[in-house]
């Protein structure tokens, strides 16, 4: 756990006891569910009446606790909220009996239903997931408790646990993003390391703008951050300590440009790309310093390195074959296979947390696209395509993909989006100001 | 016309330039350069190197070979370098926009790296020659097409006080 106030959200996960009775096996009668794996997929209907407030002055809590869900549940585009507006009836208590005739009659096929309450500070919301349709409750209430100012935390916790149930998959609401912010001028561009929740929320800055800053990328358990900046002069591979934004330089370089950091799994060495004489191999090194070890070696560009899930192989790009193109060697070097055979360079690889996809940067004809392909190179789908997408990050399920579009000509700016990796829902995701380079760090504890 | 606008890039350089020695580039504006950095009609003042003989040299689209245009200008470049032993030198290798973030920062390298060799090979000391690359990050121009792209695939070579290290 990180140790800022603002984290420290000591979220308790706890069954209800009166609601242990529901039988597990109740939640596994399978009718409500949708099978993300399918390309088209028409968004099931939800409603979602404003939690209850319990206590006094829980009410703006509430509101916005289900607010977000709501949001959650809407911007995977798998759900469609059923507008307030549209509903018969009201929940008038937590603990009523639902009328499932009157959710049938809006035509919601899952209602989530919920209370708020607050003391002291802490904030407590518990909530159940029905299947109307059915007529049962999917799977058993819970509760989470937090503080007031980690209540869209909270909310996450909620909808990350509504979308597991309904999709049998892990949710990724309850996670964070690592980016570049950028203002100013083109030719001029002010940049430093921000950090947000992955919708946007939240927005802390990790690094002044004083010095030019590039990639951040997170370790797998969210707490650190790795990125190249040039306060040296030289581009040089730093590390920062999200908790309390402590920084310190990993001395990779000597006098040589290191760049294109990214964690091992473990979280206990770095690979990143280090240039001598014009030259850019990939190299790994101990994140607590010591030896370095020079894993490719060839006059070709080397970079953009990362790892398989289980630390056991790299993918990364190399212009050995006249243009960029992606290839996989071991964690150790040594021969590599090229994968990338289509039309066009490929840069950028990132390994999907599952292990069965690789996402990367495709420029084909002027255009760029992010897309996806199998580790061993087939079923290669092009996800996006524009005047600049680039730098696809995984969300910790490995279903959707954040990445940098930047905008055509002399007002051009770069900000992120998402897709799922089906090509479905583009999002625009909102950010204060200008935007590269997002790193999707881990579901939070 | 053709001259406001190469003025104009030169200043919007000015500010890109993250660097703590004192620097004599023509894209530096600022007070302490352009007190020091001379007239341009005194052959060994780094205004001189700046815009008679010309601090930069461009290359072709995802291409880091020293056009025989960029040749001429370096053998200059070194021909001055060794008759101004003062002056050191850090070699800033730039690339479009027109690729990957870290694969352009790559590429500047091989671009710095080129015109470092040129100059050595041409006598010029290595260790006042440094090298660093700012990939797509730091255009000089704008817009997007070819127009701007070919003033930002360059390799400037940057003026600083003090011998080599």
């Amino acid at each position: 756990m990180t140790p800022t106030k603002l984290l420290a959200l000591a979220l308790a996960l706890l069954a209800l006891a009166p609601f242990v009775s529901a039988p597990a096996a109740q939640a596994q009668d399978g009718r409500l569910r949708i099978e993300i794996t399918e390309g088209v997929i028409e968004p099931l209907p939800f409603a979602v009446p404003t939690f209850q407030a319990e206590t006094s002055g829980a009410a703006p809590y509430a509101e916005e606790i289900t607010r977000v869900i709501a949001a959650d549940l809407s911007g995977t585009g798998l759900f469609r909220e059923i507008p307030s507006s549209a509903f018969i009836a009201n929940v008038s208590s937590f603990s009523a009996p639902i009328q499932y005739a009157d959710w049938k009659a809006v035509n919601a096929q899952a209602l989530i239903t919920g209370a708020v309450s607050e003391q002291g500070g802490q904030i407590t919301v518990k909530f159940r997931v029905y299947d109307v349709f059915s007529g049962t409750e999917l799977g058993q209430g819970l509760q989470y408790t937090g503080t007031v100012d980690g209540i869209r935390r909270i909310a996450h916790k909620v909808a990350d646990t509504v979308y597991s149930r309904i999709t049998g998959e892990s949710g990724y609401f309850d996670s964070r993003v690592v980016f570049v912010s950028e203002s100013g001028p083109k030719d001029a561009r002010q940049k430093r390391i921000a950090i947000m929740d992955y919708d946007g929320a939240n927005v802390k800055y990790l690094t002044d703008s004083a010095s030019l800053v590039l990639a951040p990328r997170f370790s797998k358990d969210g707490n650190r951050v790795l990125y190249t900046s040039y306060e040296t002069g030289q581009p040089q591979i730093f590390v920062l300590e999200v908790g309390s934004a402590q920084r310190r330089a990993l001395g990779t370089g000597g006098g040589n440009m290191a760049f294109s950091p990214r964690f091992s799994p473990d979280g206990q060495s770095i690979i990143f790309s280090l240039e001598q004489g014009g030259n850019s191999d990939i190299y790994r090194m101990d994140v607590n310093g010591g030896s370095i070890t020079q894993l490719t070696n060839s006059p070709a560009i080397e970079t953009a390195p990362s790892f398989s899930p289980d630390g056991s192989r790299i993918v990364f790009e190399s212009d050995r074959s006249g243009t960029q193109q992606l290839y996989i060697m071991s964690a150790n070097g040594g021969e590599a296979q090229r994968i990338s055979f289509g039309p066009g360079r490929y840069g950028t690889p990132v390994w999907s947390p599952r292990g069965d996809l690789i996402a990367f940067t495709k420029q084909n004809a002027g255009r760029f696209h992010i897309g996806v392909m199998r580790t061993d190179g087939s079923e290669e789908r092009l996800l996006t395509a524009s005047f600049l997408d680039e730098g696809p990050t995984w969300a910790p399920n490995g279903r959707v993909i954040m990445f940098t579009r930047e905008s055509q000509g002399a007002a051009g700016a770069p900000a992120l989006y998402s897709v799922d990796i089906s090509g479905r829902n583009l999002r625009r995701v909102p950010t204060p100001d200008a935007a590269s380079d997002p790193s999707w760090g881990p579901l939070q504890n | 016309m053709r001259k406001i606008t190469l003025t104009a890039l030169m200043i919007g350089a000015v500010a890109l330039s993250a660097c703590s020695q004192d620097r004599f580039n023509a894209a530096d504006g600022s007070a302490n350069a352009a007190g020091m950095s001379g007239s341009v009609n005194d052959p060994t003042s780094a205004a001189y190197f700046n815009q008679a003989i010309g601090d930069r040299v461009l290359f072709a689209v995802d291409q880091s070979t020293l056009s025989p245009e960029a040749e001429r200008i370096l053998a200059q470049q070194a021909q001055w370098l060794n008759s101004n032993t003062a002056y050191s030198a850090i070699i800033e290798g730039h690339a479009d926009e027109q690729g990957t973030r870290e694969y352009n920062v790559a590429l500047g390298a091989r671009r710095a790296s080129a015109v470092q060799s040129f100059l050595v090979q041409r006598g010029v000391a290595p260790n006042r020659l440094k090298t660093v690359s700012y990939g797509k990050e730091r255009p000089l121009a704008i817009c997007s097409d070819e127009s701007c792209y070919q003033q930002n695939r360059r390799a400037v070579t940057v003026l600083t006080t003090g011998a080599g290290t």
